[in-house]
């Protein structure tokens, strides 16, 4: 996601009139010659036939986009010496031109301004619809121009040069449109989803069509603590390369919540394209990547979320290099128990065991290994509709998953991992310790649910974080009970052989 | 029965386009079978017996014989053997003799059911419900333990059930297939057929290879009914291949259970309609056993455990739950406690025997 700084060289000499352009570049970037000696022409300046040689340096590193021009057009300008050269040290130039001069917006600002202000440069000249979001990276200068004629003023004129100024936003509460008191009844997925979020366990919802499991998904944003200033430049970068921001660049200062659908290609979920851009699990990333109907999408699809869900980015090599994006998002998936959806109502469900089973095989087991928890929902009865009783809001919630975090980035401060959904072997062993009891009843319940030693793992991690939400320093008794009750049932629903 | 004789059926039997009563027929008729091998079409159609189809597939079957001679002899002698019982066997059941169309071979691996020991049938839906599959069990594992022998089809849902309930009593059960004995279908029973081959046996009218193909079940119906003293029909839906079974056993004067049902159930739509019709209603083992006149010492009432151990809390959970599963937030709303603490409850009624979790959150009460 990185960007890098490029110098633009032009040089004006006697020999035959041309226009060269060099510095390994692509068709768009090349087709910059004509767009900017059209747009000098049309902003009123004569520009005497002579040799004008472009260089893009460093020549080494392929450049395409169309964010080149402005800096081409202004190395022309004072190659000729229509603007003073020396105004132009320390100074950047993005955007498009138009043929009659005018600046266009391009990609990825936020980024770019990142490298600016890491390459100590002072200033920067952009179109004005990206203004505002160059403002937001709080790097350096910012100057909003309309068109070239301006610009050549005002580069002649630096006094008259007026920075934008940004307007410290005042704390707004942030605010989702949706939220947990519109949810009613419910209580386990509530709770189980309270649990997930707290330690951002991934979460799988099972339910019959209409049981409200996108309903569920849809608010788990809301209870995520809210983004920090780092976090929201790092999915702001993003969302600016894909042209996402909000209001026309604005920082992303709210969870992102992304919800593809099942048709999805591998390529759109993790990024890529002949110059790689970002894909739904990077959008996701600090936020909610959920899928629906998890058995609808396509297999090699799912198993490329492995990889980047243990490495929390993922890096995508293509022709013309590599670039990394982040992936630190929470998986939520929905899915029906079967592919009528009424299981295990068998008055209503009509698919046979094999069906069932079919239907349930779809989804891989490395990738079931890294859901912790797995809620059923019930169909919702008319009562829960109707009753008016609302149900805890989001702010409260939120205030319980906030404590339980920082417990949690108390006790893995210097580990590298930050949540107990990320802790291996190792941890569990020094974080999860149990009473001898407890560990008689674990052992008791190993054996007689015929529990894998994963399985056994994601009980501990989940129980860790339900004594994280109640502070409690050791895992209780009612702690491993109610862990217990969110695995996933992996002999009956995933098992080969029926009960 | 001799040799050649034995392996002439085979050829016969093997064939697929002869039913039963027309192999009979031929044999009755030409005297044995041997004569079929090489006999002329006019001698057939003299007979009368088969039809002009029948008798062109006959005389274009008679050079396999020398393959299926061959095949009946890898069959007995070669690894997993299987025998083949013909009707004039002495082994041949006894009960099976007394239908109209009984088969002339019979492929059995295992054992085959004892002539003076009572026989029940339990049939029912594949996708039956999970009340319907502890039922058929209890009641398998009930009469199987009063020594009565436990014959199914070895289907999903009900059939299995019962083979395991049989099992569960330690005690021989039959599987009738509709497909070759070799072959396990569901192939999600396979633990169950290998049980079976060692501890009771696996039935099959058709020669080794047959695919399990729909029209093969009907005529595996008439064996499995065939084969017992009553049929009992847990759970069937409307024009189900269960009522087949059962209207075949009338035909076969065999007496039919029904297991009653909730008039709304779709399940047991098929079930109170037997019912309706004048079949017998099974409450319990006991109403089948004294059909069969067994007696037995204790009252078999089913009705769920004994709660008296519970504790306080565990009885009222225990109380909300129903043979149906129920959905975990159902639960917690009739019995008002918080949600870790009935989940400690559920889990604890779970590992005891007391409930069962069918799919992830919903939990049902055990017989």
């Amino acid at each position: 996601m990185e960007g890098y700084l490029v110098e633009v060289e032009a040089d004006v000499s006697n020999g035959l009139p041309g226009f060269h352009m060099v510095g390994c570049l692509a068709s768009e970037v090349k087709e910059a010659e004509e767009r900017v000696r059209t747009a000098i022409r049309n902003s009123g300046f004569q520009l005497p036939s002579r040799k004008v040689t472009i260089n893009l340096s460093p020549a080494n590193v392929r450049k395409d986009g169309t964010g080149w021009d402005l800096a081409v057009a202004v190395a022309v300008l004072a190659a000729y010496g229509i603007v003073n050269p020396l105004i132009l040290k320390d100074t950047a130039f993005l955007g498009e031109l138009g043929l009659d001069g005018r600046i266009k917006p391009v990609r990825g600002v936020l980024s770019l301004m990142m490298v600016l202000g890491k390459a100590g440069i002072r200033r920067c000249f952009l179109a004005e619809e990206n203004g505002k979001e160059g403002l937001a990276a709080r790097t350096v200068e910012i100057v909003k121009i309309r068109d070239l004629k301006e610009l050549a003023v005002l580069l002649n004129a630096p006094e008259q040069i007026q920075k934008e100024i940004f307007l410290e936003d005042s704390d707004v509460k942030i605010s989702y449109s949706v939220d947990f008191s519109e949810v009613h009844g419910q209580k386990l997925l509530r709770r189980a989803t309270e649990v997930a979020v707290a330690g951002r366990h991934n979460i799988l919802y099972i339910g019959p069509p209409g049981s409200g499991k996108s309903m569920m998904a849809r608010r788990i944003p809301t209870i995520m603590p809210e983004l920090s200033r780092k976090e929201q430049l790092e999915v702001s970068q993003v969302y600016s390369i894909c042209g996402l921001l909000p209001n026309g660049g604005e920082l992303m200062k709210i969870r992102p919540f992304r919800s593809p659908h099942h048709t999805i290609s591998p390529q759109a979920l993790t990024g890529g394209g002949k110059r790689p851009r970002p894909g739904e699990i990077s959008l996701a990333s600090r936020g909610v990547l959920f899928l629906d109907e998890l058995p609808e999408f396509q297999k090699k699809t799912l198993e490329i979320l492995r990889q980047p869900m243990e490495d929390r980015k993922i890096t995508i090599s293509r022709v013309y290099g590599a670039c990394e994006f982040p992936a630190h998002f929470m998986l939520a998936a929905a899915m029906n128990p079967c592919p009528c959806g009424y299981f295990p109502d068998k008055n209503r469900c009509s698919c046979t065991e094999h069906q069932v089973r079919q239907y349930l095989r779809k989804i891989s087991r490395p990738l079931l290994d890294r859901i912790d928890i797995c809620v059923e929902a019930a169909a919702v009865s008319y009562q829960d509709i109707r009753s008016g009783a609302a149900g805890e809001s989001s702010e409260d919630i939120r205030q319980r998953v906030e404590e339980a975090r920082s417990i949690q980035a108390l006790r893995f401060s210097g580990t590298g991992i930050l949540f107990n959904s990320e802790m291996g072997e190792g941890e569990i062993r020094r974080y999860c310790r149990l009473q001898p009891k407890d560990d008689a009843f674990l052992q008791q319940v190993f054996g007689r649910m015929g529990l894998s030693a994963r399985g056994c793992h994601k009980i501990l991690r989940v129980a860790r974080t339900i004594a994280d939400l109640e502070g409690a320093t050791t895992i209780g008794r009612n702690h491993l009970i109610e862990a217990v009750g969110y695995r996933e049932l992996e002999e009956q629903y995933w098992g080969k052989e029926g009960r | 029965m001799e040799k050649q004789e034995r392996e002439v059926l085979y050829w016969l039997v093997s064939s697929l386009f002869l039913g039963a009563v027309s192999i009979r027929r031929l044999g009755a008729y030409f005297g044995s079978y041997t004569p079929l091998l090489n006999i002329e079409e006019t001698e057939l159609r003299a007979a009368g017996i088969l039809t002009e189809g029948q008798i062109q597939k006959l005389m274009a079957w008679q050079s396999q014989f020398p393959a299926c001679r061959k095949n009946l002899e890898s069959l007995e002698m070669g690894e997993d053997p299987a025998v083949f019982v013909t009707a004039y066997d002495d082994v041949y059941p006894e009960r099976l003799r007394e239908i109209y169309d009984y088969p002339m071979g019979l492929f059995v691996k295992g054992r085959l059911p004892e002539a003076d020991r009572p026989a029940v049938a339990i049939v029912g839906a594949r996708g039956c419900s999970f009340y319907g599959e502890q039922i058929a069990e209890e009641f398998a594992r009930v009469l199987a333990a009063e020594g009565v022998q436990i014959f199914s089809g070895l289907a999903a849902g009900i059939d299995g059930a019962a083979h395991k309930g049989a099992l569960k009593a330690g005690r021989p059960t039959f599987g009738v297939l509709g497909c070759g004995i070799n072959i396990c279908y569901p192939a999600a029973n396979f633990k169950l057929y290998q049980q079976m081959k060692q501890t009771g046996g696996i039935i099959s009218e058709f020669p080794p290879g047959t695919k399990p193909k729909a029209q093969n079940f009907p005529m595996r119906n008439r064996i499995i009914s065939g084969l017992a003293d009553a049929v009992l029909v847990v759970e069937a839906r409307e024009k189900s291949g269960s009522l087949i079974t059962a209207e075949l056993a009338l035909e076969q004067g065999r007496e039919v259970f029904a297991v009653p049902g909730r008039i709304t159930d779709h399940l047991s739509e098929g079930c109170n309609w037997l019912i309706q019709q004048g079949a017998h209603v099974a409450v319990s083992p006991g109403d089948i056993l004294e059909y069969l006149g067994v007696k037995c010492q204790k009252q078999l009432i089913l009705c769920g455990k004994n709660v008296n151990t519970l504790a306080k809390k565990e009885k009222m959970v225990y109380s909300c739950l129903d043979f149906k599963p129920k959905h975990i937030d159902q639960i917690l709303e009739e019995s008002g406690l918080p949600l870790s603490e009935t989940l400690g409850i559920l889990l604890e009624l779970e590992l005891g025997g007391y409930a069962f979790r069918a799919g992830n959150h919903y939990y049902g009460k055990k017989i």
